[in-house]
């Protein structure tokens, strides 16, 4: 119980002011971006999307390949994290750069990009690789962040004994690695991929299904397979769609993830033995398989020892890190100087296209904006009205919690862009049906960070000061407002930044609709973003996608960076 | 043991500070010191006088801002490849096993796979850890950790062994157990160890073990004393000679009260030294005076009193300062006597005590100032960063802070001022004005 408190609490920057290496990563992230649409002007007007067959023998083959397209992007991510982090935590003069870029790029609604990475790319490669490779990408860009944040954090919060020790007992680099940062990261790198991992799903299903006017995008995978079946109304294909997505989710859980957190426990730094170590069956057969231990013993053992010595040999021992900061030097001014010229120059073409938005556009991307905005509210509220009181039922029932978890967690892991055209399906017949199937699908994808945050939050109460309300004869109402709000706030708010990060991303895909050959839309920032995707209006497109980044980023510094120092200040019982 | 002078190591003027222009703050002040072949020296003094520093200045895990450290004569370059420290925090490796833990200090010296097994396992036996080969840290007290410790820093076989407060994390039985095992390698020549190094802050146990005392002192760290100890081991505790020697370091501590004036400071931002308000809490000095107050002639020999109370020399001196800077109590000679004023606090009411401690707060120069910034502030209320700010010219940031976290204590006890957390502000309570 107490594990799941640590991955849902992402470690971010929201303490941080505004600096001026925000305004350099805000102008480079406009400036890709407008790279991106410039690209897109030379993309196809017409993209022929794959057949999609429905016969349930392919599903093996599609599992694979959205499965096949996760570890790619995965692997990517884990080898960006490793080399990134690294380096901020052991450059003082890169770290002033690359975390703040961390930082906005985690702010970011990925899926706001998906078109202008979608375009740009089938401009320059085949479509279908085009298609293989934005896929990647949008995985990536879903997953990097955060692991690379968790890394960055442990690398910086090693405590110093250790550190002291491994340099007076001669430690060269590699050692350092793999006896002291790696192991001490482990623990918040498995949760960490894990959440990633969750992630990618959601964004891997949407570039999947990615269709807009007659430019078809999508790729042979589950998330297609689905769209079809939904399309075709194919109920039976649907089931064996979900069934089949669920199973994997199930499946990756069980043989990789279950084991590498039993795996990781050792990795523990606390002193204490915990209580309930967690356990894997998976793990446990792995164990005390005689065939794995030989393994060991003979081939991986003396290969490890090997590599050591190798490397022993050629690096030297390393000392504490340097306190004090070195001068920089001139080839850093001016690589910095080439930085600023090309964004200056970037700036200034982006501008230019800007400038070809029409007063009426603009208005429309204000009105879009507020309709987003409103939709992304009602889900926060519809979300926190249900798992606020169901969250404090599991986490303060042991019984209830036993058996209702796991569903709770299947039904999670289920990426909520899978189900939105079987949702679509039922709600495009009643009027208004789009405007509240985007909102259902928002609730969908981030209701249960929330619930997961509360469960956490309630379980954490202490047990003293239920027993003491309880003594005090406190009524229910008083009871909740004295103990149990104050106690979930921390919860409440690091679960209601994820949601409405998740909410914003999940608008691009839920706002318009390509569904039996014919565009569904509501008004909103997502539905203006595809419009202009389908249109081919470049300017509208750099606009409306600039406009979602900006105002994302401004929320979460204006409005949750406050409330998150307010709950960690006031209200955290640690 | 062939270097010329026997010196093993040297340092030369010393001196580590942070920071820059009028927030340069001096941890360490131009220390000179010396170790030679064959000795076992500790480095003894209250906490915040850089004793620690020094030893990470000592190992070359921090280069001193000026300076010079020599090992065999030539200055140190990098982390010194011939000292192995031992960690008042054990620093062991969690996710390693015992044996693991040591055997990762002989891998990075490049040692193969099977050399380093028999050497961590002769280690583990000899400091009495066999068996435990494969439990982990965790599994193990504090003193099974600490003999792990021992054993890795041991296993490098370095010439200087460096000690950073190692028994002081430890229960009272394993420590006195670990202290005495590791005379006995050290005295009966079983380790190759050509010199020990040990960071304290317990009087007694320097007394115990070492051969030579270096006595350091805070604001800013620099070495006040040094004496040798000449006493035989295994030492006798009980023996006039031990008490004596511990009488004098107490002495030299604790040293002597002095005219008001000077024991007081100055105010912070005028000249001369701030004089930093001890880390105590009331109840504690309350405690203290009370116990004096309960003594014959209202007065202690220090050591006694410590071992009285049962509380650690480092906390004992600093409740002792504070009782000195209050006017509650006098320092001669390793003595303590309560003043007649201190008599009157220690059998006062509780409103009594108040105002008692009220009015001797009022003539200590940091209250005096932090009361006359309130009194000429607007609605007499301060914000803690204004406070912070003008009392980081006078001392590091980190001590400012804590500096004000103990004005505030004393201040509401005393009701002079108090403190309102979630806004941050500090205001003038009537009695202040």
């Amino acid at each position: 119980m107490l594990k799941r408190v640590r991955i849902f609490r992402s470690e971010q920057f929201l303490g941080r002011r505004f600096s001026r290496a925000d305004l350099l990563v805000i102008l480079s992230v406009a400036v890709v971006i407008y790279g991106g649409v410039r690209l897109g002007l030379a993309a196809p007007a017409v993209v022929e999307g794959p057949d999609i067959s429905l016969e349930p023998r392919v599903l093996p083959r599609y599992a694979l390949y959205s499965v096949g397209r996760m570890l790619a992007a995965y692997g990517l991510s884990f080898l960006f994290t490793m080399v990134y982090g690294y380096i901020a935590a052991y450059n003082r003069r890169a770290e002033t750069i690359l975390m703040p870029l961390l930082d906005v790029l985690q702010s970011v609604p990925i899926l706001s990009f998906l078109p202008v990475v979608l375009l740009g790319l089938s401009a320059i490669l085949p479509e279908g690789i085009a298609a293989e490779l934005a896929s990647i990408v949008l995985i990536f860009t879903s997953q990097a962040w955060n692991m690379t944040f968790a890394w960055y954090q442990s690398l910086t919060t090693i405590p110093v004994m250790l550190r002291e020790a491994s340099s007076i007992f001669r430690f060269n680099r590699w050692l350092r690695l793999k006896t002291l940062e790696l192991p001490f990261a482990a623990t918040s790198l498995i949760w960490n991929s894990m959440m990633s991992w969750a992630g990618g799903w959601f964004f891997l299903m949407a570039a999947e299904i990615f269709t807009v006017g007659r430019r078809d995008f999508r790729l042979p995978g589950l998330g297609a397979y689905l769209s079809e079946a939904a399309t075709q109304g194919n109920a039976r294909a649907i089931l064996m769609g979900i069934g089949a997505l669920v199973l994997v989710i199930v499946a990756i859980d069980q043989l990789v993830w279950r084991p590498l957190i039993a795996w990781s426990d050792r990795f523990n730094l606390e002193m204490v033995e915990s209580d309930n170590p967690p356990t894997s069956w998976f793990y446990d057969l792995w164990r005390n398989s005689r065939l794995i231990e030989g393994l060991h013993t003979l081939v991986i053992h003396p290969l490890s020892e090997r590599l050591d010595a190798f490397l022993n040999a050629r690096l030297e021992p390393v000392g504490m890190p340097a306190s004090t900061e070195s001068r920089p030097s001139w080839w850093s001014h001016i690589a910095l100087a080439g930085l600023v010229v090309g964004l200056l120059y970037g700036m200034y073409r982006a501008t230019g296209m800007l400038l070809q938005v029409s007063p009426a556009q603009w208005g429309m991307i204000v009105v879009g904006w507020l309709a987003t905005l409103m939709r992304v509210v009602t889900a926060l509220l519809i979300a926190l009205a249900w798992t606020i009181p169901v969250g404090v039922l599991i986490g303060t029932n042991e019984r209830l919690a036993r058996w209702l978890q796991p569903v709770v967690q299947i039904a999670a892991s289920i990426p909520a862009t899978a189900l939105f055209p079987v949702v679509l399906l039922a709600l495009l017949q009643v009027p208004g049906g789009l405007a509240i199937a985007a909102v259902l699908l928002m609730l969908m994808g981030t209701q249960w960070y929330l619930l997961f945050n509360v469960i956490a939050g309630a379980a954490a109460i202490p047990q003293d000061l239920k027993y003491t309300a309880a003594l005090l004869g406190l009524s229910r109402w008083e009871r909740w407002r004295t103990l149990i709000l104050p106690a979930l706030f921390p919860y409440i708010v690091t679960g209601a930044i994820t949601a409405s990060g998740g909410a914003w991303n999940a608008s691009i895909v839920a706002e318009y609709i390509e569904y039996g050959g014919r565009g569904y839309f509501t008004t909103g920032l997502g539905s203006l973003i595809a419009r202009a995707t389908a249109a081919g209006d470049y300017p509208l497109l750099l606009a409306a996608t600039l406009s979602m980044v900006l105002s994302v980023v401004a929320i979460n510094r204006v409005f949750w960076r406050r409330l998150y120092t307010l709950a960690e200040d006031r209200f955290r019982m640690e | 043991m062939t270097i010329g002078d026997g010196k093993l190591l040297e340092l030369r003027q010393v001196t580590q500070a942070y920071g820059r222009g009028a927030r340069r703050f001096v941890a360490v002040d131009r220390v000179n010191f010396s170790l030679s072949a064959g000795e076992f020296v500790a480095l003894l003094g209250p906490s915040g006088c850089g004793k620690s520093t020094l030893l990470r200045i000592i190992t070359g895990l921090q280069r001193p801002t000026e300076g010079h450290v020599l090992y065999r004569g030539q200055p140190l370059q990098g982390v010194n490849p011939y000292a192995a420290i031992v960690f008042q925090t054990f620093a062991l490796f969690p996710w390693l096993t015992v044996q693991e833990n040591v055997e990762v200090a002989l891998k990075a010296r490049g040692m193969p796979a099977v050399l380093r097994a028999s050497r961590a396992i002769d280690l583990l036996d000899r400091v009495g850890l066999d068996g435990f080969e494969s439990a982990y840290p965790r599994e193990l007290s504090g003193g099974m950790r600490q003999k792990v410790g021992f054993a890795r820093a041991m296993a490098v076989e370095p010439e200087l062994l460096c000690l950073d407060e190692p028994f002081s994390a430890l229960d009272v039985l394993s420590a006195e157990a670990l202290r005495r095992e590791l005379l006995e390698l050290w005295t009966g020549g079983k380790i190759p160890t050509q010199a020990i190094l040990m960071v304290t802050h317990n009087i007694e146990e320097a007394v115990f073990m070492a051969d030579r005392i270096v006595v350091m002192d805070k604001s800013p760290g620099r070495v006040v004393a040094e004496l040798r100890v000449d006493l035989p081991h295994p030492r006798d505790r009980k023996s006039g000679a031990f008490l004596a020697t511990i009488d004098r370091v107490y002495g030299l501590l604790a040293g002597q009260t002095e005219a008001e004036s000077v024991e007081l400071g100055t105010a912070p931002g005028e000249p001369g030294r701030t004089r930093a308000l001890p880390d105590v809490g009331i109840s504690d000095l309350t405690g203290l005076l009370e116990r004096l107050d309960d003594l014959p002639g209202n007065r202690a020999d220090i050591y006694r009193l410590s071992e009285d109370l049962k509380v650690d020399s480092n906390h004992l001196l600093a409740l002792i300062e504070a009782a000195e800077l209050l006017g509650f109590a006098t320092v001669a000679q390793g003595d303590i006597t309560l003043t007649p004023l201190g008599e009157t606090f220690a059998e006062a009411s509780i409103l009594g005590r108040k105002a008692i401690f009220a009015a001797r707060l009022r003539r200590v120069p940091l209250f005096k100032w932090l009361l006359s910034l309130l009194k000429a502030a607007h609605q007499q209320q301060l914000d803690y960063g204004v406070v912070l700010t003008a009392l980081e010219l006078e001392f590091p940031r980190e001590e400012a802070e804590r500096q004000l976290d103990i004005a505030t204590q004393w201040g509401r006890y005393a009701e002079l001022l108090s403190y309102d957390d979630s806004e941050e502000r500090f205001y003038l309570e009537p009695a202040g004005a």
